[in-house]
């Protein structure tokens, strides 16, 4: 399931991301998809859709839909803080170029990871789905988390959405 | 972007020729005598055998020579433009349009086109005697717009082509070369007498002038006349006059004397005042458009909250421009339907030649103008259709005269505006669609229970199911059913409906009803809950309001009484679940999806809103209840309901509270 779109580690074996938390643990994903950083804006609910992708948001004059991944990771639902952003990140969906909006608690930083310090999930002692996850890396101690996006809206956005919060 | 790659060119006008010719064979087959026709097939041969060459498509040019060759002696009248003829140019037509897709492509079935077209050639010049090649003389004398050196003519190339075809003497005309004061030297002012010795026949000598015949004066008379011509002799006087002509080469020629001035003011202004765009273009400025009407929507917001005299002012005006150029931006991307129209008699010709059937094909309305988008993604589905009609629909002569029809079955294909939407009709006149096979069909795939109440039209509607496509025996027994759901999808995908009627023996009728364009409709905003929604205003029939008495007494049932009829409703707090109380007083917007109608409850009516449709994306893929979503002034946005596959949730949710009870 992992496609080339998830491969972005270069020859010396490095990773631009962008890190972010979600119910303080901290997320990463490829600096290359990210398109623009929003402050929480006005969402439109979409009745009847998968409840990962429940919502919508103008960015730009486009609709662009709003993923949540705290779903995906079975965390809760948070309320909007004075950190809460918007990642819009353009993301390959069906072979279509989509804009897609993640929210996230809070946003790091543009940052390296070494792919020597990562670690694929490991099988047990993980509340998270382990399709979820492309890789583990470690960084001072913690670890963050790189989510295999392809893998969650695939999930999330298909006739069994209804099985995606299984932990 | 500006950069545009030549052999791209060459395939949209060899699309065109290629076009052209089609139409023009598929003419030919009703008229095989319209020299008119024949000298326009003949023409575009010509050009694209020469185009291709220029632009390397070397396998196209030769291949399309042999054509050409055989319909220069249609056009000679050395041979007849019989149905073989035209049948063996239709199917080389197709291998030609491979070779103009791709320049390389393998010969492949080339030389069998080849030698059925030669054989149907050969078949002809059995009845129409060659002509003899004996040699003749011909004066001819030609002058030449004095524009023509400015469009590219070049005199000495023609005199050249003469001398090519026989012995030449060629005298320049120096009458016509005015005082050197006023010569321009752009201009061409000299004449040419051409004596020419050659085997070659007259149309020979009018081919050199093909390209610059509309606008040119040329004369053509033969000296010293061969004795079987002597009736021509008149012509030497100079003009030929009509009555007097014998030699269908010479009739040829008055012909075109005469067509070619009318031909020429035809032409003049539509090569003036159209220009060549491509799509993608437009569709870009239609977004840019949709932006505008969106800023401009905001712009409005603001300044109505302002007491500033000159904002408002300016507000208006640019509200006015605004919807003025959304109007003509509209009007650009409308094209008449008679485009699609077309290529469907050529897939009649084909499907009557398979089927052995007498198919007659009938268009109306070929003049409906429908956005671009819209009609190219309405080819496959008509395809589908016509070709179900055709096939499936239509029963073979013998059993068509034995059900007391005429032999020839007929399938018609209407388009008319209606309002905001254009209806497409296929009509035929075949066994039509057995409602009992239908549903035992049905009922044995288990889309419907059996035993279950269903309006005719809701036994037909199955035929669009998906589940009752797959079935293969279907095709056997009413003849309707493969692809339709392929049909029905592109069809809701462009906001339509489809609607069927038959009656059993005397045919059947499919109607597609198409929204006029696809970017921008006119909608009703309401308010449910918290959420705003559009509603498309060409489905709203009426606004009612629905007192709480009402509501109350309706919790058992959702009906309301609506001038005498019951009109069943659905309330969308409810459906969206919105977790909200109902405002006290609530409206039902009846909509209407053709057949039935149903009301909405909302809870607020906002007003009209025009709307440009943004798309949702594929996340949201599996949510039919919306066909889109829009940016209101504030910035928001507001999904656009789909008012049919609401109704039918609304019909799902209510069959699942009516089991649970």
């Amino acid at each position: 399931m992992t496609t080339e779109q998830a491969s972005g580690w270069d020859d010396s074996g490095h990773l631009q991301v962008l890190t972010f938390d979600m119910q303080g643990e901290t997320f990463a994903i490829e600096a290359g998809m990210v398109r623009e950083i929003l402050d929480r804006i006005p969402e439109t609910v979409v009745p009847g859709a998968p409840e990962m992708v429940g919502g919508l948001v103008n960015f730009r004059g486009r609709v662009v839909p709003l993923a949540d991944l705290h779903k995906a990771f079975g965390f809760d639902r948070t309320g909007i803080t004075m950190d809460s952003r918007i990642i819009v990140i353009e993301f390959d969906m069906h072979g279509e170029a989509t804009l897609v909006g993640l929210k996230a608690d809070k946003v790091h930083e543009v940052t390296v990871l070494e792919k020597a310090a990562t670690e694929t999930a490991p099988r047990v002692g993980m509340r998270w789905r382990q399709d979820f996850i492309r890789c583990l890396a470690k960084r001072s101690g913690d670890f963050i988390v790189v989510p295999d996006l392809e893998r969650i809206f695939t999930v999330g956005c298909g006739a069994d959405a209804a099985s995606f919060t299984q932990h | 972007m500006s950069h545009t790659d030549p052999s791209e060119v060459f395939r949209v006008e060899s699309q065109e020729l290629l076009e052209q010719i089609e139409q023009g064979l598929l003419d030919l087959e009703n008229n095989p005598s319209d020299s008119e026709v024949v000298a326009s097939v003949f023409r575009a041969l010509h050009t694209l055998k020469g185009s291709g060459a220029m632009f390397g498509y070397e396998a196209l040019s030769a291949f399309t020579h042999h054509c050409e060759t055989a319909f220069d002696r249609v056009r000679k009248g050395e041979a007849a433009a019989t149905p073989k003829l035209i049948g063996a140019v239709l199917a080389a037509l197709d291998h030609m349009r491979a070779l103009a897709a791709k320049p390389d492509a393998e010969a492949g079935d080339g030389e069998a086109l080849l030698t059925s077209l030669r054989q149907a050639m050969e078949a002809e010049s059995e009845f129409t005697p060659p002509a003899p090649p004996a040699s003749k003389t011909w004066r001819i004398r030609f002058s030449l717009p004095a524009d023509c050196l400015v469009n590219g003519t070049r005199p000495l190339s023609l005199l050249d082509e003469l001398r090519a075809l026989g012995e030449a003497e060629v005298d320049a005309i120096t009458d016509d070369i005015p005082e050197l004061s006023a010569l321009v030297p752009t201009e061409c002012h000299l004449a040419w007498q051409v004596v020419l010795k050659t085997d070659q026949p007259r149309s020979a000598i009018e081919d050199v002038f093909i390209f610059v015949i509309d606008d040119m004066k040329l004369e053509i008379e033969e000296v010293g006349a061969a004795a079987a011509e002597k009736e021509a002799a008149p012509q030497a006087a100079g003009v030929p006059e009509p009555g007097n002509v014998t030699s269908l080469a010479d009739h040829r020629k008055d012909h075109d004397e005469q067509a070619a001035p009318e031909k020429f003011e035809a032409r003049l202004p539509m090569a003036g005042e159209t220009v060549r765009v491509p799509a993608s273009r437009l569709d870009e400025l239609l977004d840019q458009v949709g932006e505008l009407m969106i800023a401009q929507s905001r712009l409005k917001q603001v300044s109505a909250a302002t007491s500033d005299m000159n904002l408002r002012s300016v507000a208006e005006e640019i509200e006015r421009l605004a919807s003025e150029l959304r109007d003509s931006m509209m009007f650009v991307r409308m094209v008449p339907i008679s485009q699609l129209f077309g290529r469907f008699r050529r897939l009649i010709h084909d499907l009557a030649r398979d089927t052995g059937k007498k198919i007659e094909f009938v268009t109306e309305g070929e003049t409906t103008e429908l956005d671009k988008t819209v009609i190219e993604r309405l080819a496959d589905p008509l395809i589908h259709l016509i070709r179900n009609a055709a096939d499936h629909g239509l029963e073979s002569p013998a059993d068509r005269i034995k059900a007391g029809k005429s032999e020839v079955g007929h399938v018609h294909l209407t388009a008319r505006q209606a309002g905001a939407e254009v209806v497409i009709s296929v009509i035929d006149d075949g066994r039509g669609i057995d409602r009992d096979r239908v549903r035992a069909k049905a009922e044995e795939n288990g889309l419907i229970a059996p035993g279950t109440t269903l309006s005719d039209n809701e036994i037909y509607q199955l035929i669009l199911q998906p589940g009752f496509s797959t079935a293969s025996t279907i095709t056997n027994l009413s003849g309707r059913g493969v692809g339709m759901d392929v049909v029905k999808r592109t069809i809701e995908g462009l906001r339509g409906a489809i609607e069927i009627s038959t009656v059993e023996g005397e045919g059947s009728k499919v109607n597609l009803r198409i929204p006029l364009t696809l970017a921008i409709i006119d909608g009703l905003l309401v308010r449910v809950g918290e959420g705003r929604y559009v509603i498309p205003l060409s489905n709203v029939e009426e606004c009612v309001e629905l007192s709480r008495e009402q509501d109350l007494r309706s919790i058992g049932r959702s009906f309301i009484t609506l001038r005498e009829s019951l009109v069943p409703f659905l309330r969308l707090r409810e459906m969206f679940a919105t977790g909200t109380d109902p405002d006290p007083y609530q409206k039902i917007v009846v909509v209407s999806n053709g057949a039935e109608r149903v009301g909405l409850v909302v809870d607020q009516i906002l007003g009209h809103h025009q709307t440009v449709i943004k798309p949702l994306s594929a996340f949201h893929a599996a949510v039919d209840t919306f066909s889109g979503a829009t940016i209101l002034g504030d910035g928001s946005v507001a999904l656009i309901l789909d008012v049919m596959h609401l109704i039918a949730a609304g019909q799902k949710q209510e069959e699942r509270l009516r089991a649970a009870r």
